[in-house]
């Protein structure tokens, strides 16, 4: 059973579905015994960083997420929830992150050429870094469907995937249990579902 | 680099898509979810479907349907028609809509889309705009295209955007229907006038129309269409290839 972490943020309806779509047992809870019999946990998020951060913890889930992760337990973090398990972000100010993997989380606007635009928003390609079981049943320069403004830098080891926009954008990291995907693997059609498909391959 | 998107827009009145479709291996040509569906598989990137109900009851219907859509269609959707509200954000996001498009409510009150973007962040508010040339000047309609509001249209956009609509969606009165292409001297000023992504509507008529409006305006994000694909005169695997063939970036 898998369960999706809910701490008040977004929207997690597709999320869900996508699970029950490829068969596995999804939850939305913020139940700790849930939480602590689940198989894995996705860590979901959309919106400011500070508030998102500040959500989780009123809701005690970064305690729980660092001992789950601690435990061994695989965690996939999406979109604003991969960017959360950072060190520190900069998103209108500075913000602690859950710090589960070193790096932190800058605005691309001032790296980017004038032409682009910010949102970084539609499908771009994958180019696989590092072997992954995430990766398991895609293929690389596979497209998915990204929205965001912000990316993680400075950790360079964890990447396993990154994006091209004018620079090099991470896409995707793994610290050993704990995984996370810039992009939305919900709304990524087939590439999508043969992520999460992947992710709950892990024991 | 990102790709192009193309996008079919379905319209749809109590439950059920009006001027249904009829493809191959679609057994119910006014479900929208075999629909969906269907675009879906052929590699439609994003679809949004228009809500033209005027009951509430033909208004809860089609909530019920997007969530229908939603679990099982997994690229991004938009819903547009009757947003005049925050509620009316919170009733289709909570179904599984990623974006919302407003249009004649946001004319009605300015202020939607501040207050939209604050809550649900810029990149869920697309702002959806009909235009027409008036003695040589674009102003935006209402009503579906009936009535003249007044306004400026290059100037309502910025307006818009500057309050923080993520995506503008530009449907030309002027083309659309004709089948000539898309109004790509609209295009290019709003292109110009704006940051976010332009999504272009209006005038498709074949597969060329849409090699046309990537080439020639390179800043143009998306293509929208509705009955140049219903019909079948544009299938999306062979624009998606031709585009590809022609050096423009989709997904394949």
């Amino acid at each position: 059973m898998t369960v999706i972490i809910d701490y008040g943020v977004g929207n997690l309806f597709s999320l869900k579905s996508s699970f029950a779509h490829i068969g596995e047992e999804a939850v939305v809870s913020n139940d700790i015994k849930t939480i602590k019999k689940a198989d894995r946990l996705v860590l979901p998020g959309v919106g400011a960083f500070g508030d998102a951060a500040a959500l989780l913890r009123m809701h005690g889930m970064d305690e729980v997420l660092r001992e789950e992760a601690k435990s061994g337990k695989a965690i996939l973090g999406i979109c604003l929830g991969m960017q959360m398990l950072f060190t520190k972000s900069y998103e209108y100010g500075e913000h602690n992150g859950l710090d589960l993997i070193k790096g932190s989380v800058v605005p691309m606007q001032p790296l980017l050429p004038k032409e682009l635009k910010v949102p970084h928003i539609g499908w771009n390609e994958l180019n696989i870094r590092k072997e992954n079981a995430l990766f398991k049943y895609i293929n690389e320069k596979d497209r998915v469907y990204f929205v965001h403004s912000f990316f993680a830098t400075d950790c360079d080891e964890a990447v396993i995937s990154s994006t091209e926009y004018g620079i090099t954008l991470t896409a995707a990291v793994a610290k050993d249990n704990v995984m996370g995907t810039q992009f939305h693997p919900e709304k990524s059609g087939n590439v999508g579902l043969n992520i999460l498909r992947g992710f709950c391959e892990i024991n | 680099m990102i790709a192009k998107r193309i996008i079919p827009c379905l319209d749809v009145r109590d439950g059920r898509v009006v001027k249904g479709v009829n493809f191959e291996g679609i057994t119910d040509v006014s479900s929208p979810v075999e629909l969906g569906r269907f675009y879906s598989d052929v590699g439609a990137d994003e679809l949004v479907f228009y809500d033209i109900t005027a009951s509430a009851q033909g208004r809860a219907i089609f909530t019920d349907i997007l969530k229908e859509v939603a679990k099982t269609i997994f690229i991004p959707l938009t819903v547009g028609g009757g947003i005049n509200t925050l509620d009316d954000f919170e009733r289709v996001l909570s179904c599984g809509a990623d974006k919302v498009s407003v249009n004649s409510g946001a004319i009605r009150n300015p202020s939607l889309v501040e207050a939209a973007a604050k809550r649900y962040g810029d990149q869920c508010v697309v702002i959806s705009v009909d235009v027409k040339r008036v003695d040589g000047v674009f102003r935006v309609f209402a009503k579906g295209g009936r009535e003249n509001t007044g306004l400026e249209a290059v100037e309502w956009i910025k307006r818009c955007v500057d309050s923080g609509a993520g995506e503008v969606v530009l449907n030309s009165i002027d083309t659309d229907g004709v089948k000539k292409g898309f109004d790509l001297e609209m295009l290019d000023a709003v292109c110009n006038a704006v940051d976010v992504p332009v999504i272009a509507s209006g005038g498709a008529g074949c597969i060329d129309d849409f090699v046309a409006l990537f080439k020639t305006l390179p800043k143009v994000d998306a293509g929208l269409a509705a009955s140049v694909f219903h019909f079948g005169e544009v299938s999306i695997k062979e624009l998606k290839k031709t585009l590809h063939d022609n050096g423009i970036e989709v997904r394949l």
